[in-house]
């Protein structure tokens, strides 16, 4: 069963086409990284999958486990319902800063449980439990009960990713979930990220900057250029030649020695810290 | 989402900037437009008069000769007043505040359809370009004299103002954590509960601090057309040329504003 379809998505902003008939298919329980150089069109490709914008005019639809939440650039009737089942977790974090980090996580229970509930703040002893778990499991337990706000980003994100586990989703979308981390948190991140897509099948679209985390992670990469999409393959299939195509010819740093490919276990991989960085 | 595509791509385009010249030009036209307004409106204003604050300054004298020797031995009878003024206020404030939660989620535009949005603007426009006075002389025929009118008075100019400044405070917010929430099926009233509130109730609750310290006065200029409280008794005292007994309510009022004004203001450093 498919769960993300996308047909012929485009979308512009003014002059801008941030997206180019976008067209692609992720089957249940895989494991997508999603890559492409600073404004192809990532985050807003996302944006689009999880509902919360809408395409350009032209005949595009998505469908999320068969249900259509957008089409030709309305949201449907059942996109609210949609969203419940799509967690995501944003390129900027978007947690509620006047709030502790544990309302922010009980957050994503909103979709699953009653309205009345929800709308009261009325969380379970046993879904409180679920929240502090989810922290704990991310590496951040200590900070429950702080303000959002005075989090540091890679704690931010974590708490983000905190909200998507306690939501309990179908799908996942992560923007950049490992941009602000530093190497030992990003690698526990994209393994909690691989748990759930494994243990749970939970189907998991990942974007990147760091094509070594794509290949060691995800079986499958899509590559964005200028909001086309210029690769959909195995990750153990990207080339050199591909990166430079996609990040421009000054990115030399990028270039991998080219190696170990899908899959090899994280521990005997080389040490993240000498991957490429940059963001 | 992010704006850093154009210079972080990987041939980035040479960008020109013009230079802004519109804006100065309009900032200088701003001032030949106040320039002209003002001369425009020194005739009608009689501002040609203004000599007769010096002319007329015996009558200044007296006035201030007899205010400088106040009369407090009704004290009682004027503190009371003044709290039953504190507490029209109190009502006014608290019920306009209230109301405007929801009018002015309805009339910010990022949270609303347009046609939600431009009707309850504009009755909320109605609400606070007309006068408390002008409410209190209708509530006054409505439901009698005394305070009850004064509250209801305040209660609907007051919730005019704060729709307005409660829905600029929402369309100023960040949109971020909303779709947060929303990205986890949340119903709307739970994106507002939980993604709208939060970042705009300091705010809120300050402009609300705010307010009640000027409903305060404006209860006690309510009186005058007889909605109760210390404006009632103070324009009666003045009509009947008791000025030391009206000085001595002034400075009783005078007193209390102060004090709340410095209250409000602490609390709203707590609360910002
Ligand atoms: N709301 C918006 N208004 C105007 N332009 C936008 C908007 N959102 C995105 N864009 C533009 O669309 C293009 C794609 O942006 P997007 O955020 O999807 O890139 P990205 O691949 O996520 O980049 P990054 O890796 O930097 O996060 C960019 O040129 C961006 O400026
Ligand atoms: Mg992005």
């Amino acid at each position: 069963m498919t769960a993300i379809s996308v047909r012929n998505l485009s979308k512009s902003f003014g002059k801008k086409r941030a997206l180019d008939e976008v067209s692609l298919d992720i089957k249940r329980g895989e494991m997508v990284a999603l890559i492409g150089a600073s404004g192809s069109g990532k985050s807003t490709l996302i944006r689009h999958i999880c509902g919360l914008d809408t395409a350009s005019a032209g005949h595009s639809n998505i469908e999320i486990l068969g249900k259509l939440i957008q089409e030709s650039g309305k949201l449907t009737a059942e996109a609210r319902a949609i969203r419940g089942r799509v967690g995501v977790v944003f390129q900027q974090f978007n947690l509620v800063n006047r709030l502790s980090v544990l309302s922010n996580v009980l957050f994503g229970n909103l979709g699953r449980i009653p309205a009345w509930r929800g709308t009261l703040g009325w969380f379970s002893a046993e879904e409180k439990k679920a929240a502090r778990e989810a922290l704990a499991r991310v590496g951040i337990p200590e900070v429950a009960w702080q303000r959002a706000s005075t989090l540091s980003g890679g704690q931010q994100q974590r708490a983000a990713i905190a909200r998507t586990l306690v939501q309990r989703s179908d799908i996942l979308l992560a923007d950049e979930p490992i941009a602000s981390l530093d190497p030992s948190s990003a690698r526990r991140v994209m393994e909690i990220l691989a748990a759930v897509n494994r243990d749970q099948e939970i189907t998991c679209v990942v974007s990147l900057h760091q094509v070594e985390y794509a290949r060691r992670y995800c079986p499958r990469t899509i590559a964005l250029r200028d909001g086309r999409v210029v690769f959909d393959g195995p990750s153990s299939q990207l080339t050199n030649r591909m990166l430079v195509e996609l990040y421009g010819s000054n990115s030399e740093e990028l270039i991998l020695p080219d190696a170990p490919t899908y899959p090899v276990k994280p521990k005997r991989a080389a040490p993240v810290g000498s991957a490429p960085a940059f963001a | 989402m992010t704006d850093t595509s154009n210079t972080a791509s990987p041939r980035p385009a040479p960008v020109e900037i013009e230079p802004n010249w519109t804006r100065s030009r309009g900032t200088t036209i701003c001032w030949i437009a106040l320039a002209v307004l003002l001369a425009w409106s020194w005739g009608p204003a009689e501002m040609s008069n203004w000599p007769h604050l010096f002319t007329d300054s015996g009558n200044m004298a007296q006035y201030a000769k007899e205010f400088s020797h106040p009369d407090f031995s009704d004290w009682r009878y004027y503190a009371q007043e003044m709290v039953v003024t504190l507490q029209i206020a109190l009502w006014g404030t608290f019920l306009a505040a209230a109301l405007a939660v929801p009018l002015g989620v309805l009339s910010a535009r990022n949270m609303a359809p347009w046609y939600v949005v431009q009707p309850v603007r504009r009755v909320m426009d109605a609400c606070r370009s007309t006068h408390e006075l002008v409410f209190a002389v209708l509530f006054v025929v409505a439901v009698g004299l005394g305070p009850f009118a004064g509250v209801m008075a305040l209660f609907v100019h007051t919730t005019g103002i704060f729709a307005k400044l409660f829905s600029e405070a929402v369309e100023a917010i960040d949109a971020r954590p909303v779709e947060a929430i929303r990205s986890t099926g949340a119903s709307r009233i739970q994106e507002v509960l939980f993604g709208v509130v939060p970042q705009v109730m300091p705010l809120w609750i300050s402009f609300t601090l705010y307010r009640f310290e000027s409903n305060v006065r404006a209860a006690t200029v309510l009186g005058v057309i007889g909605a109760g409280g210390i404006g009632q008794v103070l324009f009666e005292s003045i009509r009947g040329f008791y000025y030391p007994q009206a000085s001595a309510m002034l400075i009783i009022m005078l007193v209390t504003v102060s004090v709340l004004d410095f209250v409000s203001q602490q609390m709203r450093k707590l609360f910002l």
